[in-house]
């Protein structure tokens, strides 16, 4: 059986980073395994710009991003196979972790790595998950599936389109759509806000005059064959359709755009403990899950809306999984846990070491629109760090830093919560 | 005086700005929090321009497309007349990333390029 140090799953810029940020920590006998025939992941078919800005300082398309790191990958001969499955990820006795993988040229094959970094990213909700009433014609598809069809296979799937969720997704393909020729109805999103980037929001659909109806949801899909048109529905509170407010709209083609779910199947079957709200791993601040040796990056730990903070935890993710294999023990002998309370929806990561020994970065995204607010870090009744802001959204990831001696004098758990400014 | 609130869409932090206008004279912007932005601000008042991005028809390719924008942000009047110039051509394999497609896109002087490769099948 073929031994390594490292194996990641997942060759998109989670992956490639994982694997950039350990192979400058030392790390050579590695794997990158994908099951796509290219790597870059899903960069390859959002051929929008906007991304890199934070990372390289400059715009670029979703293929140019993923090329810088395919570049490097290549350059330093950092080995990987392509449309390689991965089935199952399984722990030895040994704390050695047994990867089994299966392709065309080899056949099903396991490799043991010391260390794994999870990489493999997250797939959208569909129609399934929401319980849309009406038929099942033709012509409804995820945002992401339409994005493949249009921009890798070159079909445009309809002409008279209705988009569900103002995911950043969906934004993109209203307005990659209306490029092609399609005409856009609307975008309908349940929530009294939106779920996208603002930019998106302003480029992709005040660019074209298309609707936005927030706090509207579809209570209806018509068609036999192919969708004919949708009912649609302003909602309470409560999310609930307010009847008298029903619409009508002809349309051949309905988007959804209503979420992404990280991949965890691996993850579980290896015996990884998850989050109830990222749907990701717990982890700790190496990127480490609840297995020793086994970490996670990217949107398989929680859903990032900008690929630059994807890159940055993954080479984090990567380094530390070097750290693992060369047997770096930390010093650190504290475990505190970081929850998130008032309006805070979750915290990456979830657990910390004390003491440490570098400044720390704590993500998280807050479940609604806060105007106003103090992000606070508490251990205890103790508050540690603040930092007015001026809005949150939940569309758009937050993240505080967070000096290495502050957090060291930390004597109890931690929380990150919200403290409206004035009180 | 007129003033016009707009979000930045430079980079994903998307600064909420306030353009002051005299006529068609920008006096100042503010609530930017980096340079691009004020020069956005500016343009998106007189001259509103965006990077167009899409995908070119390859032959005798391991794709059947490959993406391309253009390389600097061109009128944003002008997006459907470059997409029917984009929709015109076809390229063929090989095409490296970076590739000059058309070098004047629709007279704004700006060239379309290819955002990936594509190996000849």
């Amino acid at each position: 059986m073929e031994t390594l140090d490292l194996v990641i799953v997942g060759g998109g810029p989670a992956g490639m980073a994982a694997a950039l940020g350990a192979y400058e920590e030392g790390i050579r006998k590695m794997l990158i395994l994908d099951r796509e025939p290219q790597l870059g992941g899903i960069l390859e078919q959002c051929i929008h710009n906007g991304f890199g800005l934070h990372r390289f300082g400059e715009e670029l398309t979703g293929p140019e991003y993923a090329d810088r790191y395919i570049q490097k990958v290549t350059e330093l001969q950092i080995p990987y196979r392509l449309q390689t499955m991965v089935l199952n990820i399984h722990m030895a006795e040994d704390r050695d972790k047994l990867i089994t993988a299966v392709n065309e040229e080899d056949g099903l094959f396991t490799v043991k790595a010391k260390a794994v970094v999870l990489a493999m990213g997250c797939r959208e909700r569909n129609r399934g998950a929401l319980n849309t009433p009406g038929t099942r014609p033709a012509g409804i598809y995820t945002a992401g599936a339409a994005q493949k069809f249009v921009n890798i296979k070159g079909y445009m799937p309809g002409k008279k389109v209705v988009i569900l969720g103002s995911g950043d997704i969906g934004l993109i393909m209203a307005r990659r759509m209306t490029l092609e020729g399609a005409k856009v109805e609307a975008v309908c999103e349940i929530q009294p806000y939106s779920g996208g980037l603002t930019r998106n929001i302003v480029q992709c659909l005040e660019d074209f005059d298309i609707p936005l109806l927030l706090s509207h949801t579809i209570t209806q899909i018509h068609g036999k064959k192919r969708v004919t048109g949708v009912t649609i529905a302003q909602v309470d509170e409560r999310k609930n359709p307010i009847p008298g407010t029903e619409r009508y709209i002809e349309c051949d083609t309905v988007l959804l755009s209503v979420g992404l779910i990280p991949e965890n199947e691996l993850s579980l079957g290896a015996g990884v403990q998850l989050d109830g709200v990222t749907g990701g791993a717990l982890v700790d601040e190496t990127r480490q899950t609840s297995l020793p040796g086994v970490f996670a990056c990217g949107n398989v730990l929680h859903v990032h809306d900008l690929v630059d903070y994807v890159s940055e935890e993954s080479d984090l993710a990567g380094r530390n999984a070097a750290k693992y294999i060369r047997h770096q023990k930390a010093e650190a002998t504290i475990q505190r846990k970081i929850t998130a309370s008032g309006g805070v929806r979750y915290v990456i990561p979830q657990t910390i070491h004390l003491p440490v020994t570098e400044d720390q970065r704590f993500y998280f995204r807050v479940g609604d629109i806060y105007n106003k607010v103090k992000i606070t870090v508490k251990s205890g009744d103790e508050v540690l760090y603040q930092k007015g802001k001026a809005k949150v959204v939940p569309g758009e990831m937050e993240s505080v830093a967070i000096k290495a001696d502050v957090l060291n004098r930390a004597g109890a758990d931690l929380e990150v919560t919200l403290v409206q400014e004035g009180k | 005086m007129e003033t016009k609130n707009l979000t930045c869409i430079v980079c994903p932090v998307g600064c909420s700005l306030t353009v002051t206008l005299d006529g068609d004279k920008v006096v100042s912007v503010t609530g930017n929090t980096c340079k691009r932005g004020e020069a956005y601000g500016i343009a998106e008042c007189t001259a509103p321009t965006r990077v167009l991005t899409s995908t070119v028809r390859v032959e005798g390719g391991t794709a059947p497309f490959v993406s391309v924008k253009s390389k600097e942000a061109i009128p944003k009047g002008m997006l459907f007349e470059a997409m029917e110039a984009v929709n015109k051509i076809t390229l063929h394999a090989p095409c490296a990333i970076g590739d000059v497609v058309i070098e004047d896109l629709c007279g704004s002087g700006i060239p379309l390029v290819t955002t990936k490769g594509v190996k000849k099948r």
